[in-house]
């Protein structure tokens, strides 16, 4: 039984994968003007410097969103949960903001306003999930910590708007990562997503059995002498790093966070080892291939990356309500 | 049961305030090895708290001792290797499997993120098998009954190997055959020397245990054998007198079964 179990995993697992290197293979080898392969005559240098980078940073910030939208749904043990909840989307544009309201007074290199921006965004989100914990006095209360992040959203988000109406120079800018685009994404900003993949990867499996223990309720999980409160701090700040990390360097990409682990769930039912592994490979195959499509649906104008996925999110979800029709919806196959 | 058996949990002046509500006063309580329990008394009775309580779950005033050590002497995982925890049906993920949910019962006692081992593997069989839920061993949770479920979040509690189990409302939703099959476990678990306590709102299961706390508004009003006069004059008064008592000759010969009817 547990062999078939795993072999289905492993299939899942091996078939994201071959999924995402032929989407890696065609970002690198795949322009802007159009579907055409032109590996041969392309620039070697165009490949490496741009495409492979952004291709790669694409689905390195879907893999983290995948894997902090599994990360949130177990631990709230909610199938709504996204990486944005604890008000880090809002956090990250109000540190965008004020990263351009700074910026924008000083005659500085358009790399270093973009490193500014970046490091604003990453600190936005961080500092929007602390207040949130703060707010809410900690992690032991769920659904405190819930209300504590739509109200840090909603307030962080107001006071963004507001710096957009006083500083109409910035709109476009501010836009523009709201709207989530992969088209910045360097080498070094690879590097560091991959970093934060890998440590917070690491860190999540080792704390995954406390999410199957919280999947049967805090009660059995604090009597199956898992150290709930401990692991549910680790776990909370691989959330709000992962998602720092993929906001500062992409935007706002809506729905990858939230679809992810649903789209594995569908196909494996299991323990949240695997499941968080397997959401890391479908958040990178959905970010890839919404990277490929918003670069080839409409060449040589580019679709921001964001508004694709979520008109995508926003089917999917279509998808979900029509498994919630009043026939099906007695069974408990409302949910993907 | 022996009366001489050893005691494996106490309760000395426990109290449990939820905000300013004392949902269980001033109760004590001992509990021997091979000892069945049935916890029983009306909704709001403060039995659930109790059990909590008992469980380390929360943290009441009041002295709670597992085999005569205080709860605050106990290592987390020695605690749970020794008692064993199955909670009324909380919402939560629906995707783990069968098997999933019963292997978590071996926690307590794997090395952290270590693969189970052949005993691991043997226990989770032995639990399965025992609430009839192996044949289905690769369907998730969320593909359940709700009785279907409680078996096999029974199952996980059994794959434990405690020495003292806490349930509250195990048979929920558990239909006649498989209540009768809890019967045999738990009699089963108690000839081994495991003690268990369960909250039941079905009081002629309750009537098979052998005693019966009772509670009322946060108090334990009685506690006492299920064939005790004195039992059955403090239940009839926790549920308002809004019970007749039919005397009734039962399986075992010589001994006489109370059933307990609504009116």
């Amino acid at each position: 039984m547990n062999a078939r179990k795993v072999s289905s995993a492993s299939q899942l697992a091996w078939q994201l994968s071959l999924l995402l290197s032929l989407m890696v293979l065609a970002g690198a080898l795949l322009g802007s003007e159009g579907w055409a392969v032109s590996s041969l005559q392309a620039d070697i240098a165009l490949m490496t410097d741009i495409r492979l980078p952004r291709t790669l940073g694409a689905c390195l910030a879907g893999a983290l969103l995948g894997l902090a939208g599994a990360v949130a749904q177990g631990l709230f043990r909610n199938p709504l949960a996204d990486p944005y909840l604890l008000g880090s989307a809002s956090g990250a544009s109000l540190g965008v903001a004020l990263g351009m309201v700074m910026l924008s007074q000083l005659d500085v290199s358009p790399w270093l306003v973009r490193a500014g921006v970046t490091g604003m965004a990453f600190m936005g989100a961080w500092l929007a999930v602390a207040l949130s914990l703060m707010l809410s006095w900690g992690v032991q209360h769920t659904l405190r910590l819930l209300l504590a992040g739509v109200v840090v959203g909603v307030v962080l988000g107001a006071i963004a708007s507001l710096l957009l109406v006083m500083y109409p120079q910035i709109q476009g800018s501010v836009q523009s990562f709201m709207l989530g685009s992969t088209a910045y994404v360097s080498w070094s900003a690879c590097g560091l997503m991959l970093s934060v993949l890998i440590v917070s990867g690491l860190v999540s499996y080792a704390a995954s059995p406390l999410l199957d223990g919280l999947a049967l309720g805090e009660s059995t999980a604090l009597s199956l002498g898992l150290p709930v409160k401990s692991l549910r701090w680790v776990l909370l700040a691989v959330l709000a790093l992962c998602t720092a990390a993929a906001v500062a360097q992409t935007g706002l990409i809506a729905f990858v966070g939230l679809a992810a682990p649903h789209l594995v769930r569908a196909r494996y039912k299991g323990i949240h080892g695997k499941t968080l592994s397997l959401s890391c490979l479908m958040g990178a195959v959905l970010l890839g291939g919404a990277d490929l499509l918003a670069r080839g649906l409409m060449a040589p104008l580019e679709l921001p990356v964001g508004v694709l996925t979520a008109i995508l999110g926003g089917g999917y979800m279509l998808y979900l309500m029509r498994g919630m029709s009043p026939k099906s919806s007695g069974g408990r196959g409302g949910r993907a | 049961m022996n009366a001489n058996s050893a005691v494996v949990l106490s309760a000395q002046h426990v109290s449990v305030l939820h905000d300013d509500f004392k949902a269980v006063n001033d109760v004590s309580i001992t509990l021997r090895a091979g000892e069945w329990i049935a916890l029983v008394g009306p909704n709001g009775a403060g039995k659930s708290s109790l059990l909590k309580a008992l469980a380390g779950l929360t943290l009441p005033s009041g002295e709670v001792s597992l085999l005569g050590q205080p709860w605050a002497s106990w290592h987390r995982r020695e605690r749970a290797q020794t008692l064993a925890w199955l909670g009324q049906a909380e919402a939560g993920q629906d995707d783990l499997t069968v098997y999933d949910v019963a292997m978590l019962g071996r926690l307590p006692h794997q090395s952290w993120l270590a693969s189970p081992t052949e005993q691991d593997k043997a226990v989770v069989e032995v639990a399965l098998k025992t609430v009839q839920a192996w044949e289905w061993r690769t369907r998730s949770l969320g593909q359940l009954s709700g009785g279907e479920r409680q078996r096999v979040l029974l199952a996980r509690a059994l794959a434990v190997q405690a020495k003292v189990y806490l349930m509250d409302e195990p048979l929920a939703g558990v239909d006649v055959p498989h209540q009768a099959d809890w019967l045999e476990w738990v009699r089963c678990l108690t000839e081994q020397g495991a003690a268990v306590v369960s909250v039941l709102h079905e009081l002629n299961l309750a009537l098979q245990a052998d005693s019966l706390w009772v509670m009322a508004e946060g108090r334990l009003v009685h506690s006492g054998l299920p064939n005790d006069p004195a039992t059955h004059q403090a239940l009839s008064m926790v549920f308002q007198n809004r019970l007749q008592w039919l005397e009734w000759q039962g399986d075992v010969e010589g001994l006489t079964r109370w059933v307990a009817l609504p009116k």
